[in-house]
C-alpha cells in the first residue's frame, strides 16, 4: 500500500503519513464498537439488556460517552508530577498503536513489512509498562502506584511464557515476519498452524496437540499482558479504585481506554496470525472464484478483522465468566504453570520440527 | 506431580464449565423491563395518587378528619334555599358548596384511611404513580370544581342570606341590649 500510495502521490513522506493513519482509522471505530460490545456482552451474560436507549440497541452509546469525555474538565491534582502525568496516557497509547505497524491487515496493507515483526511487537508492547508505571507513579496516589507496580510485575512476568511460545512458533515456522507467517497458512483452514501448518507429513499430525497447548498458553499470557480479567490486578476496582488511571479524567482517561481496547485487538490479531492464518480466509476467496482479484485484499481485511474481533469477544467472555485472581495466584499461574509448560512445549515442538 | 497435572486440568476444565454457563445466559431472554416503555402490571388494590370525584362530594369533611397527616383540607359554604346543588350518584342530596378541596401529595402517606369513611365513595385510590414534580407546591392538587369567583359568590350569597335572616329576626324580636352587643 505504501508503494502504491507513493506512486500515486509522488511523495514518500505523504504516503508514509497516509498509511500510518490507517491503523488509527481502524482503532478508533474498533474501540467504539468494542466498548459497546463489551457492555452488551456483559449485560446479556447477566440476563440484562445493557444500553438500549441511544440508537438501535444503544449502538450510539459509546459515541455519546466519547463526546461526554471530550467535554469533561481535565483535572490535574496539584501534587502530581505534571510532566509525566500528562505524558503517560500518550505513551501508553503510542505503545499500543505502534504494535499495529507490524500487523498484516491484508496482503496489500501492512504498516511495516519488517522481518522482525514478532520481535518488534514483543519489544514495543513493553513500552506500555513504562507508560502505566509512569501514570501510576506520577499520580502521587497510593492506589495508582499499587496498580502500576502490579501491572509492571504482571506484564514482565507474563512476557516470559509469551516469548517462549513465540520462540516455539519461530522454531517451527522459521520466520518472524507476520506477513510471511500469514502467507504460509494460505488456501484452507487445515493449513493453519493450530492444525500443524502447511507441510503435510508426520510432523503436522504430531504437532497438533502441542500447537493447541501453545495456543492456550499464548492466549492466557496475552490476556494477562493486556490487563484483562481474570488478570486485571492493575485495575482491580474492588481494591484499587481504578488502579493506575484513578487520577485521570476526560480525554486522558479516554486515552487509557483507547489503548486498552487497542491492545486487546492487537494481541488477538497476533494470536490469529500465529495460529489461525491471520488474514487468510479459511476456505478460498470469493474474489478468486468470480475472477475479481481486486476483491481479495478486502476479503482479507474482513477475515483479519473478524478473527481479531472473535478473540476479543472470547476475552470479554472470559472477563464476565471468571473472578479476578489474587496476586499470589497470578504469580503462581505464571511461574509454576505457564512457564514450565511453555518450556516443555518449546522442547517438544523443537524436536518435532527436526523430523 | 500428580496433583500438579490435576490442578492444570481442573484450571482448564472449570474455566470451560464457567464459559459454557455464561454462554448459555447470552441466549436467555433478559429479565430487564424497560420501564418507561414497558410497565409491570400493578396488583389489585394498589394505593397510589388519590382522586376525588367532586360531583359526588357532599363536603362532609370525614376524609379530612380521618387523614393521619392532615393533607386534606376542605372548606364548605352552606347553600341557600334557591340553590340547585343536584344529587350525588347514590341519590344523596347535597347541602354544601365545596369551595375548597385540596390534597397535598407531598404530605400524603397513601394509607387509604380517607377512602373508607367517605359516605358517597367519591375519594378513591387510582393507579397513577408517576406524578413527580420539580416544585413542591405543584403537588398541592385542587379538586374543587368551583372557581375562586364562584366560591366568593356562594359565600356572599350565604352571608347575604344570613344577614337577611338576621334582619328578619331582628325585625321580629326586640333589639338586643347594648351590653350583649359588645361581646
Amino acid at each position: 500500500m505504501f508503494e502504491w500510495l507513493s506512486e500515486i502521490t509522488g511523495n514518500q513522506i505523504l504516503a508514509a503519513f497516509i498509511s500510518a493513519i490507517v491503523p488509527v482509522a481502524f482503532i478508533v471505530p474498533f474501540v467504539i464498537f468494542a466498548v459497546w460490545l463489551e457492555r452488551k456482552v456483559s449485560a446479556h451474560m447477566q440476563d440484562r439488556l445493557g444500553p438500549m436507549r441511544v440508537g438501535w440497541h444503544g449502538w450510539l452509546q459509546t459515541i455519546a460517552d466519547f463526546f461526554k469525555l471530550i467535554q469533561k474538565e481535565d483535572i490535574v491534582a496539584t501534587a502530581t508530577d505534571k510532566r509525566f502525568f500528562n505524558l503517560a496516557p500518550y505513551l501508553v497509547f503510542v505503545g499500543s498503536y505502534a504494535v499495529y505497524a507490524a500487523l498484516p491487515f491484508s496482503s496489500k496493507y501492512i504498516g511495516s513489512n519488517t522481518d522482525l515483526g514478532l520481535f518488534y511487537i514483543i519489544a514495543v508492547s513493553g513500552l506500555v509498562v513504562a507508560g502505566i508505571l509512569m501514570a501510576g507513579w506520577s499520580s502521587q496516589n497510593k492506589y495508582s502506584l499499587y496498580g502500576a507496580l502490579r501491572s509492571a510485575a504482571q506484564i514482565v512476568s507474563y512476557e516470559i511464557p509469551t516469548a517462549l511460545v513465540i520462540l516455539a512458533m519461530v522454531m517451527f515456522t522459521g520466520t518472524l515476519n507476520l506477513a510471511k507467517l500469514s502467507d504460509m497458512q494460505t488456501s484452507s483452514f487445515w493449513n493453519w498452524y493450530i492444525f500443524g501448518g502447511p507441510d503435510w507429513g508426520l510432523s503436522k499430525f504430531l504437532v497438533i496437540p502441542f500447537m493447541l497447548v501453545a495456543f492456550l498458553l499464548f492466549y492466557i499470557s496475552s490476556l494477562a499482558e493486556v490487563n484483562r480479567t481474570p488478570f486485571d490486578m492493575p485495575e482491580a476496582e474492588s481494591e484499587l479504585v481504578a488502579g493506575y488511571h484513578t487520577e485521570y479524567s476526560g480525554m486522558k482517561f479516554a486515552m487509557f481506554f483507547l489503548s486498552e481496547y487497542g491492545n486487546m485487538f492487537a494481541v488477538s490479531a497476533v494470536v490469529s496470525v500465529l495460529f489461525f492464518g491471520g488474514y487468510q480466509s479459511p476456505f478460498g476467496y470469493i474474489g478468486n472464484l468470480i475472477g475479481a482479484s481486486w476483491m481479495v485484499p478486502f476479503e482479507q481485511v474482513f477475515w483479519f478483522a473478524s478473527k481479531g474481533i472473535f478473540f476479543v469477544f472470547v476475552q470479554m467472555w472470559l472477563r464476565w465468566t471468571l473472578p479476578r485472581v489474587r496476586v499470589d495466584q497470578l504469580m503462581t499461574i505464571c511461574w509454576k504453570y505457564l512457564i514450565p509448560y511453555a518450556f516443555v512445549n518449546l522442547i517438544i515442538i523443537g524436536l518435532i520440527s527436526l523430523i | 506431580m500428580k496433583e500438579y497435572f490435576k490442578n492444570t486440568w481442573l484450571g482448564i476444565w472449570t474455566v470451560l464449565v464457567g464459559m459454557k454457563i455464561t454462554l448459555k445466559h447470552v441466549f436467555q431472554p433478559a429479565v430487564t423491563i424497560q420501564y418507561p416503555d414497558v410497565k409491570l402490571p400493578l396488583p389489585e388494590r394498589v394505593r397510589n395518587r388519590l382522586y376525588v370525584n367532586i360531583d359526588d362530594c357532599i363536603g362532609c369533611d370525614q376524609c379530612a378528619r380521618a387523614c393521619p397527616v392532615s393533607c386534606i383540607s376542605i372548606d364548605t359554604v352552606k347553600s341557600i334555599p334557591g340553590d340547585d346543588l343536584g344529587t350525588t350518584s347514590n341519590g344523596k342530596k347535597k347541602a354544601l358548596w365545596v369551595t375548597k378541596f385540596d390534597i397535598d401529595f407531598a404530605k400524603c402517606c397513601y394509607c387509604q384511611l380517607c377512602v373508607f369513611p367517605c359516605p358517597t365513595e367519591c375519594i378513591t385510590m387510582t393507579e397513577t404513580y408517576e406524578f413527580s414534580e420539580f416544585k413542591r407546591k405543584n403537588l398541592l392538587y385542587h379538586f374543587s370544581s368551583l372557581t375562586n369567583e364562584e366560591a366568593g359568590l356562594r359565600k356572599q350569597n350565604w352571608e347575604k342570606f344570613q344577614a337577611e335572616k338576621e334582619a328578619l329576626k331582628a325585625a321580629a324580636k326586640p333589639p338586643v341590649p347594648p351590653a350583649a352587643k359588645t361581646e
